[in-house]
Order: structure tokens, then sequence, then C-alpha cells
């Protein structure tokens, strides 16, 4: 009761405060002014992704207006919810069943509409399945060379993002009169899901057919948490020799620490694990406050996805293995000891 | 009726996906000279896809595959015939002005639509830049449906059915050539080109072109401003047991 009542009186101070920063903001910068960054939001039946929230907290550091963009069934009562979310100006609902499954066909010129009636400045996108399939499409409509899997925004024009899985990182310049990003979703926190009042607004529906029919999917069901924003992963390689001692070991493990699971290629690639799974330049990118990579040798393609993790833990046989390099915590030995051994010791804590 | 395939499969000639890049002292780049360089892998999975639908007695009457870069790209080209294609087209482009994504894209369809392509497969992404754009740029240009991280596809007539990887598993679509495909990693297992192949791929037509030949402007829209080394991580000594494991995850407050 008393952290409700406090945060309430919190946002009565904002709600008065907030006029008087936004003119001082106006008074100081006349860029934010012209500057305005439409975030698409992704939402599955009814319910916000908040993966995707990582676009709003991007289009935030850049300093001008942000407006959310969502469109599907229940894209008005979305619309509603995502109106709470801070830093959000405006939201742009389009209702119209045809979007529900993320066609980039119907999906970019519905963007482009809309980006052509807002004069948006920048468009961002969560570096999502979602964003990676649309956002280079709308970007050649638009014509625009788009920017991925950006991990931070120097200024309106600038952008750093990694190359070569990660080895090297690039900072470029955009001379687009649009820019196009998808954000890592590891370097942007989602934004607040309270504490903003934004209006909520109709868009334009070109009602444009998609040429791609959706005819199903199968997704992993898994009670443990996402993997790409997990607090904690536990992570399995070719080390575990088959996808029975994978099963045996891995999930008890996961549910000791209350963690995700993740694998490498090797692991994937040999039927361990399902690709959803796969952690690494082309698989996810994960940052989570524990990293614990079982079996896994550490290739430059896995350390990819992984390496910005808070804390890295290894279990492996290979005193040299490449994973001892970056793990904080090493530990040498054979797996089908070390694991059961440490998931009944975390049990028992 | 079933048209007869014409496949297009553009290959990129990057760093071997084995080799730890190294940022270059004056930060402008990657150090490329010297450093050994292979076809992109996931465009290796393109040219076997291509080849695996042929084997499937498929109706493909073509598969051309193009790459534009130095001259050094011809090696790429031979690597993709000995594997299957049946002809390649190398675009000069000099080694110190790559193109973007978009500048790529806008080849493509000036190539697709000179040689009357109506399946086009590429790579989800290439190993250097990592952007993951071209196929959906080209598909957005060409206005044809597209179907990005193929872990499956199948034809039959004009009705391709592809399986992609999407977040937390996979998903279906349904289109009608022509169409854009790009590959996952789960899609095949190239074959490795046999020395006759490797032998009989000299002999294959291997065309010279110029961006001018396709009247394409590809002008850069990014400016590098530098490129880094990532910070490195330095790794923490390793424990004697679980127990100093865990000590050691507590003090670190991971768990």
């Amino acid at each position: 009761m008393l952290s409700i009542a406090g945060q309430s009186a919190l946002r009565a101070i904002r709600a008065q405060s907030t006029p008087s920063a936004l003119s001082s903001n106006f008074q100081s910068s006349s860029l934010a002014r012209l500057l305005s960054t439409l975030a698409i939001l992704e939402q599955r039946d009814g319910k916000l992704n908040s993966g995707s929230l990582g676009a709003v907290t991007a289009g935030g550091k850049l300093g001008g207006s942000v407006h959310g963009f969502i469109a599907g069934t229940s894209a008005k009562t979305v619309a509603q919810e995502a109106s709470k979310i801070k830093g959000l100006e405006k939201v742009i609902a389009v209702e119209n069943e045809a979007y529900d499954r993320g066609l980039p066909e119907n999906w970019a010129p519905l963007l482009l509409e809309n980006i052509k009636k807002g004069g948006y400045t920048h468009v961002i996108a969560a570096h999502s399945a979602f964003g990676k399939s649309l956002l280079p499409r709308l970007a050649a409509l638009l014509d625009v060379q788009q920017i991925s899997d950006v991990m931070n925004i120097e200024g309106e024009d600038t952008f750093v993002r990694p190359i070569y899985a990660g080895n090297a990182i690039l900072t470029v310049q955009s001379t687009d009169p649009t820019k196009l990003l998808t954000v890592r979703q590891t370097s942007f926190a989602p934004a607040e899901i309270e504490g903003g009042s934004a209006s909520v607004e109709d868009g334009i529906d070109p009602k444009t057919e998609s040429s791609t029919e959706w005819i199903s999917e199968n997704l992993t069901k898994s009670d443990r948490p996402e993997l790409a924003s997990a607090e904690k992963v536990v992570s399995g390689g070719r080390g575990l020799k088959s996808k029975e001692e994978f099963d045996r070991l891995m999930p008890p493990l996961a549910d000791a620490l209350g963690a995700a699971i993740g694998a490498s290629r090797a692991a994937v690639d040999s039927g361990f694990a399902d690709n959803s799974l796969q952690v690494g330049q082309t698989g996810k990118n994960v940052a989570p406050q524990l990293y614990l990579a079982v079996g896994i040798s550490g290739a430059i393609q896995h350390l990819a996805g992984m390496k910005d993790s808070k804390v890295i833990a290894c279990i492996n046989k290979d005193p040299d293995a490449p994973i001892f390099q970056v793990a904080d915590v090493g530990l040498v030995g054979d797996l089908f000891e070390r694991v059961p051994e440490l998931t009944e010791k975390l049990k028992s804590q | 009726m079933s048209s007869k395939l014409r496949i297009l499969v553009p290959v990129k000639r990057v760093i071997d996906y084995a080799v730890k890049p190294r940022v270059k002292s004056d930060r402008t780049g990657v150090e490329t000279s010297g450093v050994k360089h292979s076809l992109n892998p996931f465009d290796e999975l393109s040219i076997e896809e291509a080849v695996r639908l042929r084997e499937r007695k498929q109706p493909v009457e073509d598969i051309l595959a193009v790459s534009a870069g130095p001259a050094k790209c011809a090696d790429t080209l031979r690597t993709a015939m000995a594997m299957g294609a049946d002809r390649s087209i190398h675009v000069d482009v000099p080694e110190d002005k790559p193109l973007e994504p978009l500048g790529v894209a806008k080849l493509l369809k000036a190539i697709a639509e000179k040689e009357q392509s109506n399946l086009i497969i590429l790579g989800k992404q290439a190993i250097d830049d990592d952007a993951g754009q071209t196929g959906q740029m080209l598909a957005g240009l060409l206005n044809w449906p597209q179907a990005t991280q193929a872990s499956k596809v199948s034809i039959d007539n004009d009705t391709v059915t592809v399986e992609r990887e999407v977040d937390g598993g996979v998903e279906t679509l349904r289109a009608k050539l022509p169409m854009i495909i790009t590959t996952d990693l789960r899609l095949n297992e190239p074959r490795y080109a046999s020395l006759p192949n490797i032998m009989k791929a000299k002999k294959k037509k291997l065309e010279k072109k110029t961006l001018g030949d396709y009247g394409v402007d590809a002008t850069s829209r990014l400016k590098t401003i530098k490129v880094e080394e990532p910070p490195v991580r330095q790794g923490g000594g390793k424990v004697e047991d679980v127990d100093g494991m865990i000590n050691r995850l507590k003090e670190l407050g991971a768990i």
C-alpha cells in the first residue's frame, strides 16, 4: 500500500513538472522540435510484447517526440494499454486482423503510409524476428539504408552496432532523411509500462493485401523465462553428448536457478535442443545477470551472443577451452558429475 | 501450369568464419588483406538448396550465382559453380567501396529482371556486416513475397511453402512464385565440391559486368565514423569444485 501511495504521489509531482520540463527542453534545443520517432510495438493475442518496448527507450534517447504504432485485431484495446507506456506522446492504432501475423508484405505499405503522414525522422523496431523481417523491406520502399542491431545511439544520426559477430564495433553516421533502426533488445531496457498518458489515434490503413499466406506456427511451449529477456540462462553444448543427456541434466539445473535454457549451435545441429534456443551470432543475443555455459567450448560465433552477460560461469572438462578466457567463474570438470552436484546443492540452499 | 524455375543465388565473399577478425590500428575497418576468405556460410546453404530443388526433380531451368565485389569474388563464384550453379555473373565493385545492402538489392533487382529470375534464394545474413537486410530489401523493391530464415522449402507447381525460424519456434508461410527466400542454418547441409566438379566449374560461364551495365546508382548512405575492438573481458580464473563455484557466484551477486 505504502509503495503504491508513494508512486502516485510521485506521479502527481511529475505531472505538474512535465509542462515546464517540456518547454525548457524545446527552448534549449531547436532540434528536439524537429525530431520525431515512430516506435513499432509488437503485440500477440491482444497483449503487448515487452521485448518490443526497447524501441520506445531508444526513441527516448533521441530526444524528440516518440509515437507508438500498433496494428492487429484488437489494436485499439492494446493501444489503451500502450498509452500508459512512459515516454510515449501518442499511440497510433490500426485495427485490422490482416496485420495479426506480422507479414511484411502488408506491414511495409502500412508503415510507409503512416510514416509519410506523421513525417517521422526516425523509425525504430526491436531486432526481433518480426523487426528483422519487416524493417529492411520498409527501408527499400523508403529508399533508405537501414541500420541493424543498434547497441547505442550517439546522436540523431550516429549509431553504434556490432559487426563480425561482435568482434568489432562500428560507429556509423546516416545521411538518409529518415533513419530506420532495429535495436538490440539487450542494449535498450523495455520502457516502463506505467506512468505515461499518451493519446490514442487511428492510423491510416492502406489495406494492401499480403502476397504471402500465413499457414501455421509451432512454438516451443515452456514455463521457463523467455530466453532473450531472462535474468539467468543455463546453456548446453556439444559436451552433453545427446538429447537424452541434455534433457536429463539441463532442465533441473535451469529450475534450480529459475533460469531459461539456451544452447550452442553444435547442440542445436546435433539435435540436442530446439533451434529457437540457439545463442550466438546467428541465434539469440542474451545479456543476463548470470550465463552458465555447460559443455560449450566458446567459439567466436557463440561468444557473440552472450559476452555482454553480467557474470559468465562455465563447466568444461577442457581447461584450454576458449570459454575460460571470458568466464568469471570457471570449473574444470566432467559435466556429467558436476552438473547434478551443482543442481542438488543449489536446490538445498 | 508450373513455371520453369530460374533461380538466382546471390553470394558474398567474406572473411572465413573461423578467422578472428582484427580491427585496423587506424580504426577505419577490419584487416582483410592476407586473411583467408570464403563463401559466406549462409550463401552455401542457398546454392545447396537450389541444387537440391533440381535433384528433387523440380523444373529447374537455370541456377545463376551472382557476386558483387573485387576481382577475387570470381573464386567465390567458381566455388558456387562447383557446388552446382550453372553459370555466374561477377559485378566488379572496388574493394575500398563495398556496396551497402540497399545498393546490392538495387543491383540484384536489375539482374533478376534482366535474367527473368522467378526464385531468389539468399543467405539470411553475411557474417561480416551482420546486417541481415538484402533479401527483404530486394523483396520490397521487386514487390515479391518473402520468407526469411527458411528451415524448409517445398515447391508444388507455382506454390512455395516455407517453414521459417521465428522467435520461439517455427511458422509456415505459403506464396506464389516469383518469391524471395533467405536461408537459415537448419535448411540443409551444404555439400563439398568434389574435384571433378571443381574442374567442370572452370568451364562454366562467368560473365564480368559493372554497376554501370545495370544502370544502378549505389551511392553509400552510411559513413563509417570508426571501427573499434569490443571491450575485452577478463576471465576471472577457475574454481576447484562445485562449492567454490557457488560461493564465487554468490560473491558476484549472480545467485
